[in-house]
């Protein structure tokens, strides 16, 4: 029961009339949302000039790209209701790291691998903070996220703005190369989402997730290890972000670090949440990520196309995601008698 | 090596220590030091740091920060969390501005606007997480966000006109920078609304609901309180005090910056926590906040002026904010299992030797078996008779564990009725002169029952004690009572340390944690008269009119107390070495008195009382139902004469009938038993005693 969380699944199971009605809305917000996305990409077309161009595709496809694979890290960790605001930092900071490294002489493919050993070692130390320390998920990771972006501003780099060393092609080729007529990034990015997808339905730890997602009591008593898992959980999202920092840093050459004080981890929380992955955990997979990144990459992609300025950017985007945390609100209300003492 | 345990018992301040982690202030012991520590740091770093004109500008950024932090805190209190101060602060900054330097507006409207806009923006917040219950977290991030772009987008228009214009405003420039008696006006104002918020949230109505509602909001809500609101309110108070702090950071400053509060929601939230406010509620309050917020002040002022990088300090902050979050989780979790360890305290206390009993051996202690022919009244259906007493028309009367008093009717107790229902444990009973009923009620206190029914509340508290940690003013565990001819009612409390249930960890501590206490009807006032005695239980009048005797059960002695006459406020041992644990006291009719001893000691429980760290590792290790305990499962009636003098004891051996006695009252030449946990009262004849005598006509005359 716990394990099977799929909407159908609910709905076959008849675990009561609330229950059937969610599920059916949110297979339905999949589907609007969806829907939306066609919409907004056939009203782009027909109205944008530069939106079919294939500069225009391909730069929106990077960008799709790159928050996917954020997405999909934070997926993974909302889903075991947690949630993690140190995705962008952990990005920027790892690749700057192994830039510099390659910088004073390192093989590059070492740098990489010391850089992903960074990321591992903070999602482990972030994990045990949450799972062990117990501190809230968002302070933890809010906290980390600070000392993380503090550590590569002020020891790691002396610039906000690193740049690959040359002759790296075979790295590049990560972010601008293609095959089969389609870009490395979104070979990536469908690589990535299919093994996520494979270990969130087929493994037992995914399973266990979204146990630990549905009710980290319940999961505990049944016998989960639990802690670790949670601590599988971050690591697993700061993986992601690895990635996608790779494919951040490959497709320009360079990884700017003032990116941790932009608004990125919102437009990924954005996708998480309008793809319809609920914040109490336990619900939602890889599909819902597929759905919210192609929205939001359009969405940015042309508002950006627009000549939006970055603040009304802002705005709009922000104003979406609180209208879309007042749908989750309302289709999934919160009860006195259940809620849980001490959630924000 | 038992001289050291005694003297160590005797003097370290153990239980003082367990009883200041009882209290909720105790919190604030982390955040004070800290605040020295810092302050002295920077002091011993900087001389320079403390000079008048860098206090007052301190001053002034600090009476900004803590009125945010103090918003911060209030919200906390609630169970939420508002991350957008930052903006709203900044917003607040550039209304003020807007109004006053391009607007041209007087400054009481001004002010009146950014409050507003202040107070709206709290009131989205409010409604989005109070009303529709988004989490606090996530809404207030995206309200930041949104708050943050506005004011970008309003800077952009005017930020060049805001700073070619100057106010001529002599107000404006005494908000920004005016002293009174060399004190800033913002500093004077942030004092007020933080004592004013201070008084709310300890004495007020609106802050008791914050209180309750972040303490457990389900129960706030099962019990009628509006949660909603009292949310809503919070977020909107949040930004009012924001905005204030906006009005004196604009009236200062003047200037349109772009990152003006930016990352103040991680230092306020920062200095909330540090100062010892509870993620998720409940726990918390100004005067936390405003500590955390000046040791939070001091360190980034001093991060800036020592010159270090943002990206260091930020991480430092972050590192900060972990640390104190890390110590707040596990404080929350971990405090009452410490509280446990270090609570019960152990006294040292030497019995003297264990009195013959052995049946045969002359002793007026050996053991009989005079109890074993008793009748029983009510077998089966009381519940926990701790005392039995008689009317003047031969009623019996006892109390049950379901808080009442029953009363079986004369003349043969087959009948019984429920007299009243007071609550609580009802213990011991006593009639006055105009037959009324007064009860020790543990957990409540002394209450009275009239003739016709009516349940009186005598008094719940007493007089505390000077310096006391623990209150001790209300009445936990009132336990037996007489009353002296002229009215006044003295009645034993047996600790101050635990609740009714809990008496067998008082036991485990031996330490003198009871009193006795004297209510004067006269003026209704309540007195402690005797302090540290050993669970005084069993209270009697000698029927001096100036002295009583009282037991106490763990002293294993009773003793004799004058409150009047020559010798008023002399106490004396009357039977310094009982083999067992006294409890209730009443008359015989042969101007001898009865005790009930409820249980025997052991050899082994009275080494233990010798040895207080082993009963200390005991009480922490050992599940309570293993501990030593004192036993309570073989008890005897003594009657002594006043002198002291055991005159007879009687015994029920088998443990069939009466397992425990912790009362026994004469009455028309029968003696009468009760037992706490007992299920039935005992009746036995005293074939010498006289058939005629009442406690009740002998002590208050004939004549009704």
């Amino acid at each position: 029961m716990i394990m099977e969380s799929t909407p159908q699944s609910l709905t076959s199971s008849g675990t009561g009339k609330s229950a059937k009605m969610g599920s059916r809305i949110g297979l339905t917000q999949e589907l609007i949302v969806f829907l939306l996305a066609i919409a907004l990409f056939t009203y782009f077309s027909l109205t944008l000039d530069n939106f079919l161009s294939s500069a225009n595709i391909l730069n929106l496809i990077r960008n799709v790209a790159m928050l996917g694979m954020l997405s999909l890290g934070m997926a993974v960790v909302v889903i075991g209701r947690g949630v993690d605001l140190s995705l962008v930092a952990v990005m920027a900071v790892s690749l700057t790291f192994s830039i510099v490294l390659a910088n004073q002489g390192y093989a590059f493919s070492a740098a990489l691998v010391l850089g992903l050993a960074l990321v591992i070692v903070v999602a482990i130390i972030m994990g045990f903070l949450i799972a062990y320390v117990e501190i809230p998920a968002i302070f933890a990771t809010l906290a980390v996220s600070a000392i993380v972006y503090g550590l590569g501003r002020g020891v790691i780099a002396t610039l906000d703005v690193n740049n690959v060393p040359d002759n790296l092609d075979w790295f590049l080729f990560l972010g601008r190369g293609s095959f089969l007529g389609i870009p490395i990034p979104i070979w990536l990015f469908a690589i990535s989402a299919l093994a996520l997808y494979l270990f969130l339905r087929r493994t037992g730890f995914g399973r266990f997730i979204y146990a630990i997602g549905d009710n980290i009591s319940t999961a505990r008593i049944t016998g989960i290890p639990v802690r670790p898992t949670i601590i599988l959980q971050y690591v697993l999202s700061g993986v992601m972000a690895f990635l996608a920092g790779c494919v951040t840093a490959a497709s320009v050459a360079s990884m700017n670090m003032r990116m941790v004080n932009s608004t990125l981890i919102y437009d990924v929380l954005l996708v998480v949440i309008l793809g319809g992955i609920g914040l109490s955990g336990g619900r939602g997979g890889v599909r819902n990520v597929l759905v919210g990144t192609v929205l939001i990459g359009l969405l940015l992609n042309g508002m950006t196309i627009l000549d939006f300025s970055y603040t009304v950017q802002n705005l709009v985007k922000s104003t979406v995601l609180l209208c879309a945390l007042i749908v989750d609100a309302l289709l999934n209300p919160r009860d006195e008698q259940t809620s849980q003492q001490g959630d924000i | 090596m038992e001289a050291i345990e005694r003297l160590y018992f005797r003097y370290f301040p153990e239980k003082l220590l367990g009883e200041v982690l009882t209290k909720r202030w105790s919190d604030n012991a982390v955040p004070v030091f800290a605040t020295i520590l810092t302050i002295s740091f920077f002091l011993l770093q900087n001389p320079n740091f403390f000079t008048l004109s860098s206090l007052t500008e301190t001053s002034r950024q600090l009476s900004e920060f803590s009125l945010i932090v103090v918003a911060m805190g209030i919200v906390l209190l609630a169970g939420g969390l508002d991350l957008s101060v930052g903006s709203v602060f900044a917003l607040a900054n550039i209304t003020a501005l807007i109004c006053i330097h391009i607007l041209g507006w007087p400054v009481w409207a001004t002010v009146a606007t950014t409050l507003a806009v202040g107070g709206l923006c709290g009131a989205v917040n409010g409604f989005l997480i109070g009303y529709l219950r988004i989490r606090a977290f996530l809404t207030t991030l995206v309200t930041l966000i949104i708050i943050r772009s506005i004011v970008d987008i309003i800077l952009l228009r005017y930020a060049v006109e805001i700073s070619a214009v100057f106010p001529e405003s002599d107000l404006w420039f005494f908000i920004g920078d005016g002293l009174v008696f060399g004190i800033p006006f913002s500093f004077l104002v942030a004092i007020v609304v933080i004592a004013l918020w201070h008084v709310i949230l300890t004495r007020a109505r609106a802050g008791w609901h914050i209180n309750a509602v972040g303490g457990s909001r389900r129960s706030a809500y099962n019990a009628g309180l509006k949660v909603k609101f009292t949310v809503f309110t919070t977020y909107v108070w949040s930004s009012l005090l924001t905005a204030l702090a906006g009005v004196f950071f604009a009236a200062r400053l003047g200037s349109a910056g772009s990152d003006t509060g930016a990352g103040l929601e991680i230092a306020a939230l920062t200095a909330a926590v540090l100062g010892g406010n509870s993620l998720g509620g409940g726990r918390g309050s100004v005067i936390k906040s405003v500590l955390g917020a000046i040791v939070v002040l001091i360190l980034t002022d001093s991060m800036v002026r020592v010159g270090i990088s943002g990206g260091i300090s930020s991480m430092i902050l972050g590192i900060v904010l972990l640390a104190v979050v890390a110590i707040d989780v596990r404080w929350l979790k971990n405090r009452h299992k410490l509280l446990n360890k270090v609570y019960v305290s152990p006294a040292y206390f030497r019995l003297s030797e264990l009195p013959e009993t052995g049946a045969g051996s002359g002793s007026p202690y050996a053991i009989n078996d005079r109890l074993k022919d008793v009748s029983l009244i009510g077998q089966g259906e009381i519940e926990g008779p701790e005392d039995v007493i008689f009317d003047r028309n031969d009623n019996l009367y006892c109390p049950n564990r379901h808080g009442d008093i029953v009363r079986f009717l004369a003349p043969n107790y087959k009948q019984w009725e429920i007299f009243a229902h007071i609550g609580g444990h009802p213990l011991g009973m006593a009639f006055d002169a105009a037959e009324n009923l007064n009860v020790c009620i543990g957990g409540m206190g002394l209450y009275q029952v009239s003739p016709d029914h009516t349940v009186r509340k005598l008094t719940d508290e007493t007089n505390r004690t000077l310096l006391s940690v623990i209150d001790d003013s209300r009445l936990k565990l009132a336990d037996d009572l007489d009353i002296a001819p002229d009215g006044r009612i003295f009645f034993s409390e047996a600790t101050i340390r635990y609740d009714m249930h809990d008496w067998a960890t008082d036991a485990l501590e031996s330490r003198g944690n009871g009193r006795l206490i004297c209510f004067d009807p006269r003026d209704r006032s309540t007195k402690t008269i005797l302090r540290n005695l050993q669970f005084p239980n069993g209270v009697c009048m000698a029927g001096d009119g100036q002295s009583f005797f009282f037991a106490e059960t763990w002293g294993c002695r009773i003793s004799r107390y004058w409150f009047d006459g020559p010798r008023k406020g002399a106490c004396e041992v009357t039977i310094p070495n009982l083999p067992g644990y006294p409890d209730n006291i009443n008359r015989a009719s042969d101007s001898c008195f009865w005790v009930a001893l409820v249980g025997m000691r052991s050899p082994a429980l009275d080494l233990a009382m010798r040895m207080p760290s082993l009963r200390k590792r005991m009480a922490k290790r050992v599940a309570r139902d293993q501990w030593l305990f004192p036993n309570i499962n073989t008890g005897c009636v003594l009657k002594f004469r006043p002198n002291g003098e055991i005159v007879e004891s009687y015994w029920d051996l088998g443990g069939k009938n009466h397992p425990m006695v912790t009362s026994m009252r004469e009455h028309k030449g029968h003696l009468y038993l009760g037992g706490l946990y007992n299920d039935r009262i005992g009746r036995l004849r005293l074939p010498d005693a006289d058939p005629n005598w009442t406690s009740q006509v002998a002590y208050w005359g004939a004549n009704k």
